[in-house]
């Protein structure tokens, strides 16, 4: 099947159907092989034991920023090519990224504790963290108030492509200022500085919260192009009930 | 298996995630339960799309 054609909503939706079992087993399987990992990994030479929550709060952060970057392309194909698709994409993208953004938020804050001695400072990466979750409340405010889905759709899109300039205020953030916030770990030049004993469960579990991420996108796709067909049936029955008795 | 003297703190951040993932996933099932219910409700009373009108 071309990948044009999945732009078509009923087709899209017979692919999702047998794509999302297999996405789920492979969740699942991930999720299993990474706590195992998580739970046999070695404690921090610094931090102890509270390195464990590196494991969630890493992944997390990422998939914040991956949900903002889908909506942002999203929100071109809403905004250039006006594809109903995208739209949906770019709203069943806010809520899980969403979703992701306060368990970052919380294990930061929770792991920031016993390391820095605080739960919150008012530093550029916990800051521009905050700004992103407040952003996606933002976009789900627009989506979830809007009364005609189109005029939602154009509104958030704009605020997506605005609000993509704090991703790299995010990523960045910890090299242009003095932060709190320990400098990039993983992805850096001259290679990841984290132990292996720690990266292998790191980027297991990292690729298992991917996996979710997609899988929980594809269902809340799915069931956004239902409610789109509801709202389309319900009022063809109100425009037939006026003709009737007009 | 020990997590030290910050094992409130790892537990916490462990509880968190897995109540939001789970809150998550159970809004996503039972959305689409719902979807499905209405639709089903709707083409009982034979109302169609547009589109299965042409097919």
């Amino acid at each position: 099947m071309p990948v044009i054609d999945l732009a078509n909503p009923t087709r899209f939706l017979h692919v999702v159907n047998r794509v999302l079992p297999w996405l789920i087993a492979a969740t699942l399987f991930l999720f299993v092989i990474g706590f195992y990992r998580v739970m046999g990994a070695p404690d921090d030479y610094q931090q102890g034991a509270t390195v464990k929550i590196m494991f969630l709060h890493v992944p997390a952060a990422w998939l914040g920023m991956f949900g903002w970057g889908l909506m942002s392309v999203a929100a071109l194909g809403t905004l250039v090519w006006r594809h109903p698709l995208a739209d949906v994409a770019g709203k069943a993208a806010a809520p899980i990224g969403a979703a992701f953004t306060l368990i970052c938020l919380v294990t930061g804050s929770l792991w920031g504790r016993p390391t820095w001695g605080t739960y919150w400072v008012w530093d550029a990466r916990l800051t521009s963290m905050l700004v992103l979750f407040l952003l996606y409340l933002g976009v789900l405010a627009l989506y979830w108030t809007a009364e005609e889905p189109g005029r939602g759709a154009r509104a958030a899109a704009v605020l997506s492509l605005v609000g993509a300039v704090n991703l790299p205020i995010i990523k960045f953030s910890v090299d242009w200022w003095n932060t709190l916030h320990q400098p990039a770990s993983v992805f850096r030049m001259g290679g990841s500085s984290i132990d292996p004993a720690l990266l292998t469960p790191l980027l297991i579990m990292a690729v298992a919260f991917t996996l979710l991420f997609l899988t929980l996108h594809l269902a809340v796709m799915r069931n956004e192009i239902l409610r789109r067909r509801v709202r389309s049936m319900r009022l063809q029955q109100a425009q037939k009930l006026a003709e009737a008795s007009a | 298996m020990s997590f030290g003297p910050h094992a409130d703190f790892i537990v916490a951040a462990y509880a968190v995630t897995i109540f939001v993932i789970a809150a998550l996933i159970a809004w996503v099932v039972l959305d689409y339960s719902t979807q499905r219910r209405i639709l089903g409700g709707l083409e009982e009373r034979g109302v169609t799309r547009r589109s299965q009108r042409k097919g």
